[in-house]
């Protein structure tokens, strides 16, 4: 089948059964690989993307679903203020350890940020809960979120 | 001829300037890791110096986010003296100059602290005698400041770009007589820096292994047996052909080596989606071979069929353990176990291979590439001379990546479908293909006198044999604490025969030891009626050092004042003893030492009516010796390893049924998240020794600290893991 979506801000058209996964779209067919693969079951937050603003796990996005959902990745979150802020956070306060799962926690913070600029402890932990740190770097990525938070207001 | 211990060659630098080039052996390595047969090992270290000033270093290790990639340049730009900002650092290949490429038991830091430093001294030492040489002024009139030759009596100063041509001709000075800095006046060394990847990490760069793409690139899986080692007799792999995009289907005949190739059939598809789906129609018939008595409930009956009997070999006699233990007031006897684990790092295991006109080549997230291309020569039969190993950023190793099953599978697939392939693993492949943490099963008894005194400790160990022999990572050493410190003590140990593979998991043996040790003796305190904290300080005694049972494994032995200054920091840290806590909250205390580290930690924990867990808070305090390197990396990695153990602690664990493990994913084996994850204090006690690696050692206390804190919140004693298998409600 032939679909044509919005990946960050661009018409990207593919020619692929409507079943396969956004991930593997978004990997294997448009070459942008930030968007990882963890678990194949929305159990790990890896392949958290952007559609229309809100997290959704690409893992478990088949392609013919997206249809007019504008989506983003990790490699252009950052052109919005709030994503900036957040990879910018994440930089000062070198959160992360092996990396793997940051691009999805990132895309899940700026989510949280941008419905909620102001979080508690408890925001952020429902806002978080289903993205895996396998290296436990928790304790800094909730205080990045505040420091993006604190930015974000000034 | 004479073999030189040190060997450092400075030549000139392709586009100019000063190449410097290390060998260095590293003789006390054996002694001062606590393992065996690593003398030999050389270290290795690559330096350039341009004219343009740019200082670049390689990095010979593995990244697998503990940040070596950035220490082991720390410790040579600091001695060369020039500026953080103007070193780059560059990721080695597997390559035969380096030796000792491997990322793994909390050993970069002591094996390289001295050595690294003496390469970058080297450089500023010639750096020096090159300006002095120009200025026609004696080298004790000048020095070094960032970057910089200074000649103070005349006020003349040259950068090291300008002086890095001449530098490279001037005279190699000898390694071991080069003086280095007072730390006092470390400025890289100690400063808190930030590693240079998290600007691509935060913008999805492509770095890890499974974002590797090679032109003309297929991707594959690879359908193993779930019984390990278990034989291919048939399947349907015809039909498989015919899919979607399926490029190639084809069994493969392994070896008998659980960590070699082995049997299974391999899809290769245009797409990995396509090749992963094609591969839910495949119908195996598989040769499981016998699987008589390898189910976790199996291992449970034997292991208490086995403890009711003496052990099958003694690990260390001190005293008459049953005559202390006939004179003691209170005996107490307990059977603690913990299960198997997988390390399931988040970046699924992968590879991609390219085996073209006799020659292979491999981008593998490994930790250990040397022996993954010995395996691959061995089994494609191909000269390690015409095989060259990418190492790819790791998406976390916790040991897993030690082994390199995954890149020999996929230089078999590469081979015969003759492309270059990505072959990548699903998390089910991931958690039921691994070298298993080997659960454990320990059988104590111990008496106490009339003063809480400890006076005799008896476990019977039983753990897991492969082939005969103990299984890798499930052994237990004579030194093992409390040994040393009791008068009458009995290790011994019983074996049973297991199918599944085993290996290290991030602190090897500690990660089940620390929990079962620390969780008894923290139970021998309450039943003496002394608080734990002023129990292990009885236990430990005067500061001195105990020597370590001689043996392989001997290491530089265990400083009870370290371990004493640890404990009482954690102590301090978190107000033991002084807080009042409100009902259903308790603390717990543990220490351990691994990886030359001392850790002691305190976990503050709440356990509500339903038997719900939070953990409040820890505290953890460690002793890695005379400086650490890194600040800001090293708070991280304690935090992370310390959490590290609450969530295996809290969540992991594996279960076998017929020689295969039952769990598949994140939804049965449950690792730490956000909502569990408590504040995490840091704390360092500064002491006179050399400093240590940190990947490791603040792992094992967090685990029996969480389960001491569940006691004194509950009065209810965790023997067994994973809690979240437990009923820790008020009725239960």
């Amino acid at each position: 089948m032939h679909y044509t979506i919005e990946i960050n801000g661009a018409q990207q058209s593919v020619d692929i059964d409507g079943e396969t996964p956004l991930l593997w779209v978004l990997r294997d067919v448009v070459d942008l690989k930030g968007t990882k693969f963890g678990c194949g079951a929305a159990q790990c937050g890896a392949c958290t993307v952007h559609m229309d603003g809100h997290p959704i796990r690409a893992c478990q996005t088949p392609i013919a679903s997206v249809g007019n959902g504008r989506i983003t990745t990790i490699e252009a979150v950052g052109e919005s203020r709030l994503g900036k802020l957040v990879q910018e956070a994440w930089i000062e306060l070198d959160v992360p350890q092996c990396g793997y799962c940051q691009a999805g926690q990132i895309m899940s913070a700026t989510a949280l940020l941008t419905r909620t600029p102001n979080p508690t402890d408890h925001d952020i932990n429902e806002a978080m809960n289903g993205n895996l740190c396998r290296c436990a770097t928790y304790t800094r990525i909730r205080a990045a979120i505040k420091h993006a938070a604190e930015a974000g207001r000034a | 001829m004479l073999a030189r211990r040190n060997f450092l060659k400075a030549s000139l630098a392709a586009g100019g300037g000063l190449l410097l080039t290390a060998t260095i052996k590293a003789p006390a390595k054996a002694a001062s890791l606590g393992k065996a047969g690593r003398d030999a090992a050389t270290l290795n270290a690559y330096v350039r110096i341009a004219p343009d000033g740019l200082v670049t270093i390689t990095a010979k290790n593995p990244e697998i986010g503990q940040g070596v990639k950035i220490m082991l340049p720390m410790l040579i730009a600091e001695e060369l003296d020039v500026s953080w900002d103007r070193v780059q650092i560059d990721q080695a290949d597997l390559d035969s100059r380096y030796p000792a490429q491997t990322a793994g038991g909390s050993t970069a830091t002591p094996v390289n602290w001295l050595p690294m430093r003496r390469v970058g001294a080297a450089g500023r030492h010639m750096m020096i005698a090159a300006a002095a040489a120009e200025w026609g002024v004696p080298v004790s009139e000048c020095e070094t400041l960032t970057g910089l030759v200074l000649h103070n009596p005349s006020g003349r100063s040259l950068g090291y770009g300008a002086l890095a041509t001449k530098a490279a001709a001037q005279p190699v000075p000898d390694l071991n007589t080069l003086k280095l800095k007072d730390p006092k006046n470390f400025r890289i060394i100690g400063q808190p820096t930030r590693n240079i990847e998290v600007p691509r990490i935060v913008t999805g760069q492509p770095m890890f292994g499974i974002d590797v793409s090679v032109p003309g690139m297929l991707y594959a899986v690879f359908q193993k047996c779930d019984v390990h080692g278990g034989k291919l007799v048939s399947s349907n792999v015809d039909v498989i052909r015919a899919l979607p995009g399926v490029r190639a289907a084809f069994e493969v005949k392994g070896g008998n080596d659980l960590r070699g190739l082995l049997d299974g059939v391999a899809v290769v598809a245009d797409s990995w989606w396509q090749a992963n789906r094609a591969r839910q129609q495949l119908d195996i018939v598989w040769d499981e071979g016998d699987i008589t008595g390898q189910s976790t409930a199996d291992f449970a009956a034997t292991a208490s069929r086995l403890a009711s009997g003496k052990p099958a070999m003694a690990l260390r006699r001190d005293g008459d353990v049953n005559a202390g233990l006939a004179k003691a007031k209170t005996v107490v006897e307990a059977a603690y176990s913990y299960p198997f684990l997988s390390h399931i790092n988040l970046e699924p295991q992968n590879c991609t291979a390219h085996v073209q006109d006799g020659k292979v080549e491999i981008w593998a997230p490994t930790q250990n590439p040397a022996p993954g291309s010995k395996l691959v020569s061995n089994t494609l039969g191909i000269p390690e001379s015409a095989i060259k190993v990418h190492m790819v950023r790791a998406g976390g190793g916790f040991g897993r990546r030690l082994s390199n099953d995954y890149m020999v599978e996929a230089a078999w697939i590469s081979k015969v479908v003759g492309a270059p392939v990505k072959l990548l693993w699903t998390r089910e492949d991931d958690m039921r293909h691994d070298f298993y943490r080997p659960a454990g099963f320990h059988f104590f008894k111990a008496g106490l006198d009339g003063n809480g005194k400890l006076i005799a400790f008896a476990d019977h160990f039983v753990t897991f044999s492969q082939n005969g022999e103990v299984a890798a990572s499930a052994e237990m050493t004579a030194a093992e604490f409390p040994a040393r410190l009791v008068e009458h003590l009995d290790y011994g140990m019983s074996m049973i025969p297991l199918r599944a593979p085993t290996g290290p998991l991030r602190a090897p043996r500690s990660n089940g030891l620390g929990f079962a040790f620390q969780s008894f003796l923290d139970e021998l305190a309450h039943k003496a009626g002394v608080d734990p904290l002023q129990f292990a300080l009885g236990l430990l005694g005067e500061p001195r050092l105990l020597p370590d049972p001689p043996g392989p494994r001997a290491g530089p032995g265990f400083h009870t004042g370290r371990m004493r200054g640890v404990i009482e920091l954690a102590a301090e840290k978190s107000g033991w003893g002084k807080k009042s806590l409100p009902k259903g909250t308790g603390m717990g205390l543990a220490y351990y030492y691994s990886h030359l580290g001392y850790f002691a930690e305190v976990v503050q924990a709440t356990v509500n009516a339903a038997g719900e867990i939070t953990v409040d808070k820890i505290w953890v305090a460690g002793d890695i010796g005379s400086q650490i390197i890194n600040p800001l990396n090293a708070e991280n990695q304690a935090q992370g390893a310390a959490l590290d153990g609450i969530g295996t602690a809290l969540g992991h664990g594996l279960h076998l049924q017929g020689g295969k493990i039952v769990q598949g994913n994140f939804d049965t084996v449950l690792p730490l998240r956000m909502r569990q994850s408590p504040p995490v204090e840091v704390h360092f006690r500064v002491t006179d020794f050399p400093p240590t690696g940190l990947g490791e050692p603040a792992l094992p206390p967090a685990l029996p600290a969480l389960a001491n804190a569940i006691f004194a919140a509950t009065g209810k004693r965790i023997r067994s893991l994973p809690i979240k298998d437990l009923d820790l409600s008020a009725s239960a």
